[in-house]
């Protein structure tokens, strides 16, 4: 066989490392294909951020996800160094406030044996707070589990995709599948909003809607539906912060609240837990009850929690809940070239390196193809350099290599002109489309406490020069969401010829 | 690899900020011979006025009723007159407490990395707006939301119009303004909605800009969501009870485009509050003397850095006064002052600057009340210096005056308060 066409369905940060495991091999023609305008704008930019250790996820009721948790914390490691991804591992503790709760939590310290999760153990609440002085003071102890991480989850998909893409790889957005084609038992390829695509292999990871584009290649073996978890974040300067991750012990009904301090340094609660029908695949909205509920869960983990006024963002995002508990990560012989990355509820995020090792190892093993490693294959990616984690002189290093380093855009994240101009050369550069969005997520710019009042207007002026389009037709997040509806002055004028004649 | 150095520029005072508060700060502080210089984030010099087209400004400062623009004009004039240097699209990264008489700014500009050491600093950044997460909205989160400011910036200054079908969310000047722009655009503004039971702006813009143009004023009233996917369908809207909590059942759908978020300012503290300034949670501004010096010797705040004004001739007058006691400090190395005394907030005074006085030099309290008062008075319960009004209203700051020497000795504190008489 030459070369073999694979299509991902889904730019989550499932199908990124999947096209960044698959860039590796000389054999295969990878393209993505995503329905939005960016990557990673599914549940992979709106979750919880933790890569989970492992010792939460049940072997006996979902065995896949319990390897794949914490294979994929180890691989993050290395995963997260070659891409430089804001990462980094505080360690988790789940406290509890009860004999009952501690006899819950025990569990999990027998999970983590089972699983092989290393160093978990129960501290008792002197210990406790030395490990996180910030905890509630009305915890009796925790279950330590050292290897947690927290990682900024669509800067991760980005870097995923542009290593990939720097290997070969190809990106087509504003793409929806609409089906996969299946003639005389094979694979054929996808029928998208664009058009026919023909592909070899193709891989399902389609976050929410991987139900629908497995069933339409006749594999109709589970559902999903959609869990919202709302969050609230708080100012940088908002104390206390933890530097550990802090979990309530889960219920059998909740999964519990968790208080992190996120890679950019905010204090983060969440998320809730709340089941949506089937049909409201897209209702990432919040409410008052969501965000009230994450601020008392969130006040229990710490020794006191900082004012509402505090709040600089509330948001939700959709976890994918498989019918099958479990991950769906399996290729078939019928039709061939399907593989399902389905059913990413989390620790998908946490999973989704070990994952595409997965969909890798069922390409060579279960479709038979033998891999081939590409000559020249770049391990490696660097991210935006920033003006707000750059100390004093590295920054006139910066500012004297690249003037555009000295004109501070966003205030409160200490945004320049010169990450906004790279932001844009590299959402180009992956192929995919230049949004407030996407500049936002690569560069955090707006994301503090004025959430872009003052630099939204300026950075959609730059945007229209850098493109050389009217400042109105920047979009937010693609069509539908343009910043203005037009030029003043020009609306004015016909409105007055409508009016005279 | 040559370690590229930074530049150094030596001053008395660095002012930072160059809106009506920096700007009128600095010219003082060229007149008394001190060696200043500005640095402004924005385009140029002028902050919020700028963007502000409408009349108002300056009644009592130049004793005129000038635009927004044409103030700010006068005052961008006198500093280049005077020659005072200014840094635009100039960035404070970092302030460092060096030791009482010295303090460095590190500078961000186009091209340029700069240290600055001054004896003193007038912060004046000025403030920004409570956004629709602040506030307690949810829902969706589509295109079509912006704070007031952003959207006078869009059209006042890049000639951009947000929307067509506009609801403000906010009745106090700003938006009573925004909404009134919005109209004069040829926008529909389907209406303002404001939570308290009372406006929060000028009876005179309430006229001006909301009955003249027929806009519906919706009092007791919160904008609770959002919805809309790619761009705002429409806002929910419900009555509030006493306690401002959404009345359940009251609430209806407003459909609109565009949500324009006019729900106050919050001063723009951060620098400071990384420098560890101490912080007053009522005006959420910094603490300050009645030179307008904060906690950290030779750091000064003025404007609405340091409190929200209503007028920006309070608000010129704060950077002049400024100037003063930075000249007092850099002449002293100190403010000389036998003691501080603290002034108190008493019943139904939500905010009150300055927080400490000495009781040596004229000072001008400027107070806000927490809710209307008919017939009633500002009081220091302490002196029996009282000020009157017919009306005291939140959106309108009330002034009193203390003489120097009017303080006796055995009073350790000031309480300021509102007495009815009727
Ligand atoms: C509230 C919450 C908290 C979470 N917390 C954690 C955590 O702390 N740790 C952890 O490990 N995991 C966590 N998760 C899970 C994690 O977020 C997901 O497992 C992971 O993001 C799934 O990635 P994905 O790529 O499969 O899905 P997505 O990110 O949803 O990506 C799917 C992509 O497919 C695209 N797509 C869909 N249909 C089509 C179509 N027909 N054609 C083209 N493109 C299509 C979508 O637009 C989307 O971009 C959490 C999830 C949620 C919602
Ligand atoms: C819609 C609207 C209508 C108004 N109408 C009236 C009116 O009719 N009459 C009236 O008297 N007043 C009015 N005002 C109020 C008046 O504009 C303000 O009181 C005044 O602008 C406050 O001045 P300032 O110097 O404190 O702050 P600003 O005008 O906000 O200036 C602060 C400056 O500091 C700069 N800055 C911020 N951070 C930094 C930093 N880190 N480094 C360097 N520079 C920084 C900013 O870019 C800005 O230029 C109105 C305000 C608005 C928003």
């Amino acid at each position: 066989m030459g070369r073999l066409r694979v299509a991902i369905v889904g730019a989550g940060i499932v199908g990124c490392a999947i096209a960044r495991e698959l860039s590796r091999y000389e054999n295969l023609d990878v393209v993505v294909i995503e329905r939005e305008p960016d990557v990673g704008w599914g549940a992979t930019k709106a979750n919880t951020g933790i890569v989970h250790p492992g010792h939460e996820e049940d072997p006996d009721q979902h065995p896949l996800r319990a390897r794949l948790c914490v294979e994929g914390n180890r691989l993050w490691r290395e995963w997260a160094r070659e891409l430089d991804i804001p990462i980094k591992f505080p360690g988790e503790l789940m406290l509890f406030f009860s004999e009952e709760e501690r006899k819950r939590a025990q569990r999990f310290v027998e999970l983590a044996k089972r699983n092989g999760v290393p160093e978990v153990r129960i501290v008792d609440g002197e210990e406790l707070r030395v490990l996180e002085p910030a905890a509630s003071p009305r915890a009796i102890g925790a279950v330590w589990a050292p290897t947690a991480g927290v990682v900024n989850p669509i800067q991760a998909a980005i870097a995923m995709i542009e290593n990939a893409v720097d290997n070969g790889a190809r990106l087509l957005v504003e793409t929806e599948v609409k089906r996969v084609r299946v003639e005389s038992g094979k694979v054929v390829g996808v029928e998208t909003s664009r058009g026919f695509i023909e592909a070899d292999i193709v891989i399902n990871a389609a976050g929410i809607n991987a139900d629908e584009i497995s069933a339409s290649a006749g594999i109709d073996t589970f559902r999903i539906w959609p869990r919202k978890g709302q969050y609230v974040v708080f100012d940088r300067l908002a104390q206390p912060k933890p530097t550990r991750v802090l979990h309530t012990v889960p219920t059998p009904i909740t999964k519990g609240v968790y208080a992190v301090t996120t890679t950019e340094g905010n204090l983060m609660i969440g998320p809730t837990a709340e089941d949506l029908p089937p049909d409201r695949k897209r209702d990432t909205s919040t409410t008052r009850e969501g965000v009230e509920y994450v601020l008392r869960e969130g006040s229990k983990l710490l020794e006191r929690i900082p004012p509402r006024r505090l709040v600089i963002k509330t948001f939700a995002g959709l976890r994918p809940e498989p019918t099958t508990r479990d991950f769906v990560v399996e290729a078939y012989q019928k039709p061939w070239g399907l593989i399902n990355a389905a059913g990413t509820r989390s620790p998908g995020l946490t999973a989704a390196p070990a994952i595409a090792k997965l969909v890798a190892k069922l390409i060579a093993e279960e479709l038979g193809v033998e891999l081939v490693e590409k000559r020249g294959w770049r391990r490696f990616r660097r991210g935006i350099e920033r003006v707000r984690d750059a100390p004093w002189p590295k920054l006139v290093e910066l500012v004297k290599r690249d003037p555009m380093y000295g004109w501070i855009i966003c205030r409160d994240e200490m945004v320049s002109a010169a990450e906004v101009i790279e932001a844009v050369k590299r959402i180009q550069r992956i192929g995919a489309r230049v949004t407030l969005d996407g500049v936002r997520f690569r560069t955090w710019l707006g994301m503090g406490r004025c959430q872009g009042s003052f630099c939204r207007v300026a950075t959609a002026m730059l945007l229209s020069k850098v493109l050389g389009v009217k400042p109105f037709e920047i979009t937010l997040r693609g069509k539908g969401s343009e910043y203005a509806v037009g030029d003043v002055k020009a609306l004015w004028r016909e409105r007055l010829g409508e009016r005279r004649t | 690899m040559v370690s590229a150095a930074p530049e150094r520029i030596d001053v008395d005072v660095l002012v930072i900020g160059g809106g009506p508060a920096g700007l009128a700060a600095a010219a003082r502080c060229a007149k008394l011979g001190l060696s200043t210089m500005i640095v402004e984030v924005g385009d140029r010099l002028g902050g919020i006025p700028l963007q502000c087209v409408h009349p108002g400004f300056g009644i009592h400062y130049f004793g005129e009723d000038l635009t927004g623009t044409e103030f700010i004009e006068r005052l961008i004039d006198r500093v280049e007159e005077l020659g005072v240097p200014y840094l635009t699209r100039a960035y404070v990264t970092e302030l460092i407490y060096l030791d009482v008489d010295r303090k460095l700014a590190r500078v961000l500009a186009p091209g340029r990395a700069i240290e600055i050491e001054a004896k003193a600093i007038i912060y004046a950044a000025g403030a920004r707006e409570r956004h629709v997460y602040e506030i307690n909205i949810v829902g969706d989160r589509p295109s079509g939301i912006y704070t007031a400011g952003e959207a006078q910036a869009m059209m006042d200054l890049y000639g951009l119009m947000p929307g067509r079908k506009v609801l403000i969310v906010g009745s106090g000047d700003v938006g009573l303004i925004m909404a009134r722009r919005f109209a004069l655009e040829g926008a529909e503004v389907v209406g303002v909605v404001e939570i308290m039971p009372w406006p929060g702006g000028l009876t005179r813009n309430v006229v001006q800009c909301l009955q003249d143009f027929g806009i519906p004023l919706l009092l007791s009233h919160a904008v609770i969501a959002v919805k809309g996917r790619e761009r705002v369908e429409a806002a929910i809207v419900a009555e509030v009870d006493k306690n401002l909590k959404p009345v359940p059942g009251t609430e209806r759908e407003i459909p609109c485009d565009t949500i324009v978020i006019a729900a106050g300012l919050v001063p723009n503290t951060e620098l400071l509050e990384r420098l560890g300034v101490a912080m007053d949670p009522a005006t959420a501004g910094p603490r300050v003397n009645e030179l307008l010096e904060t906690s950290v010797p030779g750091v000064f705040a003025a404007g609405n850095a340091l409190a929200i004004n209503d007028l920006v001739d309070n608000v010129a007058e704060q950077g002049e006064l400024a100037a003063e006691g930075a000249r007092i400090f850099i002449e002293n190395s100190g403010i000389p002052t036998a003691r501080w005394i603290p002034v108190a907030r008493g019943k139904g005074i939500r905010l009150v600057v300055p927080q400490l006085v000495s009781g040596e030099r004229r000072v001008k309290l400027l107070a806000r009340v927490s809710k209307p008062f008919r017939r009633a008075c500002v009081e220091i319960r302490e002196l029996g210096i009282r000020t009157c009004r017919p009306r005291l209203m939140p959106a309108e700051m009330v002034s009193i005056e203390i003489s120097p020497g009017s303080i006796p000795r055995d009073v350790e504190k000031l309480t300021l308060e509102v007495v009815e008489h009727g």
